[in-house]
């Protein structure tokens, strides 16, 4: 078993299921020769062909139009789109389209897709390169949302995302593309969506996080003194609510974090649910840590914007205190 | 020498059966069959039958909003005819002609406008996509499905349509370079109808032609009389046959007019001049193709007559198939949303409820949850009435 970064798990995920499933084709911007500006694809092309792997005008609508007509003559595309703040020009396709195709013929053509997007803010980048849009698409019905805190669990929510039947935005947090390697076997193993991960158990209070948020939750909850529960999503939508439940039920105390916006972030949503279904085990009101309801800053500020294990702390301790 | 002319163009026009009937027969002659030519006529006229029945639909409060394709039935038609069975006609929904033409049912287009999506739920055989709402997104998809065919070694192109102001949105181009420079091999047809709602097409464009368009991605253009069903299908067989050889697109502007209006919701003559649209009811492609089927002695009053009782009598079988249907299950909306349920969905599904009281009443003191229990009932009872 290899230790793996992100980068590289994901890398693999794709050229285990391209082997398997040759109606599975990488396309987008600099994944060719290039193999991505995060080297996410690279080897591709060289292994499998530029017919398979092959770079695009640069044309983010297109880039997902495109695959969206190749989806429905059975293929099954995997976009790259180069950073998440690049999704706006998409948005149409992906909303409008891919996501309405299996609804609006009532099955007659569907978007088997896999759209990869480098997504969140911490590593210094240009403006529109550290958004966390999230909740924007898993407020979209008919699509699936992805975001995964783990080598681990990259490979196994990828090669699941990658026999859908449906649309699917797979979120890869760029933070932590490189900053964690961890044991990722070379065999097939898939993580079905929708299934939240335990990381570790606690009974005092229960933390919900994705993504990169979920390393500043172990930070925050290794100083803690008290024995916090952390589950990470992993899936966006669909989500599981029931692993949620089940943990606020027994620690009647709850903190989600993610670095997307306050409001309307995708906490908004797990704190109302929790609402209505821990009503009367809740200890405390639901807290939330999220990015600021400002533009995500330029890189001199991102660390005051992003939830760090401070603000964590922070958030923990009034809501024991509470 | 500092100044060279490094690249030159000109677009040529296509006009074979002009608005008099005057017929170009060194283009023309032996290019569509007699038999064909009978047919064609028959497939604009039940298309242009729909659109009264369509209209008086609505009108009379059967039927919501529906786009007339009055005026253009020549433009769809000529593609479908030069297509292949199984190439990919990927439209708006302005090309009714083309797409009866390949066997798509009537009601399939009646029930999309009724407001039910199984008129989407077109049968793959006949190698159409369903009925485009947001302009110009369409032909990105053409060029996706061509892009699977040819990864997978068939031999199939597609041709898509699209207004002049379609043309206006950012996707064209971007379907248009796409293609060019992956070499996929699409059938670009701009339906220059001249308007766009409200908004004249040289609002859309500047330039003397749509048609022009084509030259900026690398792609041989023409534009053609649309009115014209000899210039459609003449153009159509040069664009598909040189797609076909090169695997690269082609551009085709096609030249017609909106003799109705945008849709049944507009009313046209608030921003257009009756003259301009009386001059181009003079241009329609039915008058000119029926007088050359009288000029051709093929076609007289008796067929004719015989040909609007068939249409009439097969357009009211559509109709009434349509309004028959049996009404849609709510259940489909929930289902056919992905290929398999997310929990949550489902129990939104089977509980009718939002509101988490609702779907789990078990939470409420018993006598609420008798009174909940009877809201559901009645509920139910008023949903099937309905």
């Amino acid at each position: 078993m290899a230790h793996l970064t992100l980068v590289q798990a994901i890398n693999l995920a794709l050229i285990q299921e391209m082997e398997k499933n040759d109606a599975i084709v990488v396309l987008g911007e600099d994944i060719g020769v290039n193999g991505g500006v995060f080297r996410v694809t690279e080897g591709l092309q060289k292994r499998f062909g530029a017919a398979r792997v092959f770079d695009t005008p640069l044309a983010e609508s297109g880039i997902i139009g495109l695959s969206i007509g190749m989806a429905m003559g059975g293929l099954h595309p995997v976009p790259e789109i180069q950073f998440e703040g690049f999704l706006g020009p998409a948005y149409d396709q992906i909303c409008s389209h891919a996501a309405r195709m299996r609804s609006r013929t009532r099955g007659a053509f569907t978007v088997p897709m896999t759209i990869r997007v480098p997504v969140g803010g911490g590593i210094h980048a240009p403006e529109l390169h550290s958004d966390s849009p999230e909740s924007i698409y898993a407020h979209t019905p008919g699509l699936k949302v992805v975001m995964p805190s783990s080598p681990y669990d990259a490979k196994g929510l990828l090669v699941a995302a990658l026999r859908e039947p449906d649309p699917v935005i797979f979120f890869e947090p760029k933070r932590i593309y490189r900053a964690i390697r961890e044991e990722v076997p070379e065999d097939e193993y898939t993580l079905p969506l929708g299934v939240a991960r335990t990381v570790c158990e606690g009974s005092d209070l229960t933390i919900v996080s994705w993504g990169a948020s979920v390393v500043q939750c172990m930070q925050a909850i290794e100083k803690s003194e008290r024995s916090i529960e952390l589950i990470d999503l992993r899936t966006i939508y669909p989500f599981d609510m029931d692993a949620v439940a089940t943990s606020v039920k027994k620690t009647g105390r709850c903190v989600v974090v993610h670095e997307a916006p306050l409001t309307c972030g995708f906490g908004s949503e797990i704190a109302a649910r929790i609402m209505e279904r821990c009503f009367l085990q809740l200890e405390a009101p639901v807290q939330r840590v999220a990015g600021f309801d400002t533009t995500m800053p330029y890189y001199k500020l991102e660390l005051d914007y992003l939830p760090d294990a401070n603000r964590v702390s922070r958030a923990i301790q009034d809501c024991l205190a509470y | 020498m500092p100044i060279t002319t490094v690249y030159t163009a000109e677009i040529k026009k296509i006009s074979i059966l002009d608005e008099h009937a005057n017929f170009d027969e060194k283009l023309g002659d032996g290019l569509i069959p007699n038999d064909a030519l009978v047919r064609l006529y028959g497939a604009m006229v039940a298309c242009r039958h729909l659109d009264e029945v369509a209209f008086r639909l609505q009108r009379s409060g059967r039927m919501g909003t529906y786009p007339q394709n009055m005026g253009q039935e020549a433009t769809s038609l000529g593609a479908a005819f030069v297509l292949r069975p199984d190439d990919w006609m990927v439209t708006c929904y302005r090309e009714n002609c083309g797409l009866f033409w390949r066997g798509v049912p009537m009601e399939g287009i009646l029930l999309h406008w009724m407001g039910d999506e199984r008129g989407n739920a077109m049968p793959k055989p006949h190698w159409v996509t369903p009925i485009y709402v947001p302009l110009g997104t369409q032909m990105l998809h053409a060029a996706g499905l061509t892009l699977a065919a040819k990864y997978r070694g068939i031999d199939r192109i597609a041709c898509t349509f699209f207004g002049d102001g379609a043309a206006s949105e950012g996707d064209f181009h971007e379907a248009c370079n796409f293609a060019s420079n992956l070499e996929i091999p699409v059938v670009f047809v701009c339906q220059n109808n001249f308007w766009a709602i409200s908004t004249p097409s040289k609002i859309n464009s500047a330039a003397p032609t749509f048609a022009q368009r084509g030259l900026s991605y690398g792609m041989p253009c023409v534009q053609v009389d649309g009115n014209d069903i000899f210039a459609t299908v003449y153009a159509m067989k040069q664009a598909t046959e040189y797609t076909r050889k090169h695997g690269k697109p082609y551009f085709v502007e096609m030249v017609t007019y909106r003799l109705g209006d945008h849709t049944t919701a507009d009313d046209a003559k608030r921003y257009r001049d009756a003259d301009e649209v009386e001059a181009w009811r003079r241009k329609d492609p039915i008058i000119r193709l029926n007088a050359h089927l009288k000029n051709l002695r093929i076609w007289d009053d008796e067929k004719e007559a015989a040909l609007r009782a068939k249409v009439e009598q097969d357009i009211a079988d559509a109709v009434a198939r349509a309004e028959n249907i049996t009404p849609p299950d709510r259940v489909d909306a929930f289902d056919s949303m992905y290929a398999d349920m997310p929990a949550d969905l489902a129990l939104q599904r089977d509980t009718r409820q939002t509101h988490s009281l609702g779907q789990d009443p078990s939470q409420l003191p018993p006598e609420a949850q008798e009174r909940a229990a009877q809201l559901d009932a009645a509920a139910l009872a008023q949903h099937s009435a309905h």
